[in-house]
């Protein structure tokens, strides 16, 4: 049986306009095909999940059912108590799958779990989402065959962006208006062309034509001042991989939100010209929105009113400091068990704390000047932190350190 | 103290500036309020006005100027 990976090849592109123009004509005329889309998903799982990778499908399966069970036990739980250790069990219990995955590698180099699949962190955040959104009586039915629809979106299934589950319901239940309908068809097209731009010209040219040389130069250089590897083309390499990280995963994001489009389900997007933020904080209101969103909504907000609440922290300006070290420590190891993430994760933290103390010394001192030099300046500081956190997340330095003979 | 009233100046407490003459600025936009002090307004407005909205309930673009913010809270006293 064939196999085929998400928006890999032209091939995928194909089957997606094929399947999908029934679905469209439906909508057109303001009716959904729900068993027509439910068969199609299932087709593309098939095709995802299928063939050689048959082992990630039985993963698959067994973790939507273990899911239903934790989600929908705590649904019925829900209805008559509402014990915080319960809560945080659910949590926990919703977490384990991929707590499991993630530390497999960590344990037993090299070795991949057998409980994971393509999509499993995505797939964890809908879950606990849905756990701690039933904590705060914001969702309040468990309703199985949509909680499946939307664990199992399939343009979004292998790397998101991350829907939120009412905002998904609605647009499942609500059928755009035609007028409507046909502006995400337009801008669905759009998506698509942008994204083959940015994932199958920019991003093949900056990852596969010109990293592994860079690479290569980089690694010639390993003895290079004081045997730490710092060389031009280290440098060089920091940015290309930048700019292949942006392209890639912005392309990829635009192919997700435009097949969500033509289904009539609008997808959050994912990047919002990341490098022209003007600080850190402005950077991940931009940069995977969709993961940065969920982070600020369900860790760091969550945890700064648990803190604030229970006066756990004194000093007003430790709490938001506190809660960005656990936030990208939690991002970091979410990212992978390796020192590279979670030094990633920490980074970030420093950056944003010093951003929170430039920006109450900025608003001490109105008479600071400000004017597109001084906006250019942060821009391009930004821009240069931001390519370093990506030169550490890229795990090229412990290639360079540890691993390259 | 009328509840708009009250709403100004739990605002002008939490972003430090006057903004009785701004109440369509978009707040987030404008970083004038964050992720924190968006928790700090709804420990405020759970103390002041007893109303309870859950981190989960609140949805940036229904609350992201002091008008969104008082028409929301007359909505739920």
């Amino acid at each position: 049986m064939i196999n085929l990976q998400p928006y890999s090849n032209p091939i995928y592109f194909v089957w997606l306009a094929v399947t999908l123009l029934p679905l469209m004509v439906g909508l057109y005329f303001g009716k959904r095909f729900v068993v027509y889309q439910t068969i199609i998903s299932g087709i593309f799982l098939l095709l995802i999940f299928g063939g050689s990778k048959w082992q990630q499908g039985l993963a698959l399966i067994g973790y939507i059912i273990y899911q239903f069970i934790v989600v929908g036990g705590y649904a019925a739980y829900k209805k008559h108590a509402n014990k915080t250790w319960v809560f945080v069990s659910m949590v926990s219990l919703s977490i384990m799958p991929l707590v499991i995955v993630k530390l497999t590698p960590a344990i037993e180099v090299g070795q991949q779990s057998l409980i994971g699949f393509l999509g499993i962190s995505y797939l964890t955040f809908k879950s606990v989402q849905m756990i701690m959104e039933m904590r705060d009586g914001t969702i309040k039915k468990f309703a199985p065959i949509m909680f499946a629809r939307f664990l199992l979106f399939f343009p979004t299934i292998s790397s998101g962006p991350i829907d939120r589950y009412r905002r998904f319901q609605h647009d499942y239940v609500q059928v755009p208006t035609r007028e409507h309908y046909l502006e995400m068809v337009a801008q669905a097209v759009h998506y698509i062309f942008l994204g083959f731009l940015y994932k199958f010209i920019l991003g093949y040219f900056f990852g596969t034509v010109m990293l592994p040389q860079i690479a290569q130069v980089a690694i010639s250089h390993r003895a290079a001042f004081f045997h730490t590897g710092i060389s031009l083309a280290l440098i060089e390499y920091m940015y290309t991989y930048s700019m292949y990280l942006f392209f890639d995963f912005a392309g990829y994001s635009l192919f997700a939100v435009a097949a969500s489009y033509l289904m009539g389900i609008e997808t959050p997007m994912n990047f919002d010209h990341p490098f022209k933020a003007r600080n850190i904080k402005d950077f991940w209101n931009r940069w995977h929105m969709t993961l940065s969103f969920w982070f600020r909504d369900f860790i760091f907000m969550r945890l700064t009113f648990f803190i604030m609440k229970h006066h756990l922290i004194k000093k007003r300006t430790r709490i938001p400091q506190a809660a960005y070290l656990v936030n990208f420590l939690i991002m970091g190891f979410w990212h992978g068990v390796t020192w590279y993430y979670i030094v990633y994760g920490l980074f970030h933290a420093g950056a944003i704390i010093i951003n929170d103390y430039w920006l109450a010394y900025k608003k001490k001192n109105p008479q600071l000047p400000h004017n597109r030099w001084t906006e250019g300046l942060a821009i391009f500081i930004t821009f240069n932190v931001v390519c370093f956190s990506f030169l550490i997340f890229s795990g090229f330095l412990n290639t360079l350190w540890f691993q390259a003979r | 103290m009328n509840t708009k009233q009250a709403v100004i100046e739990l605002l002008e407490d939490l972003t430090g500036t006057d903004i009785s003459n701004n109440l369509d600025d978009n707040l987030f936009a404008s970083g004038m309020i964050d992720s924190m002090a968006t928790v700090e307004m709804l420990l405020e407005l759970q103390a002041k006005f007893g109303i309870d909205v859950p981190v989960s309930e609140f949805d940036r673009s229904e609350w992201d100027t002091p008008n969104k913010i008082i028409a929301k809270v007359e909505s739920l006293v």
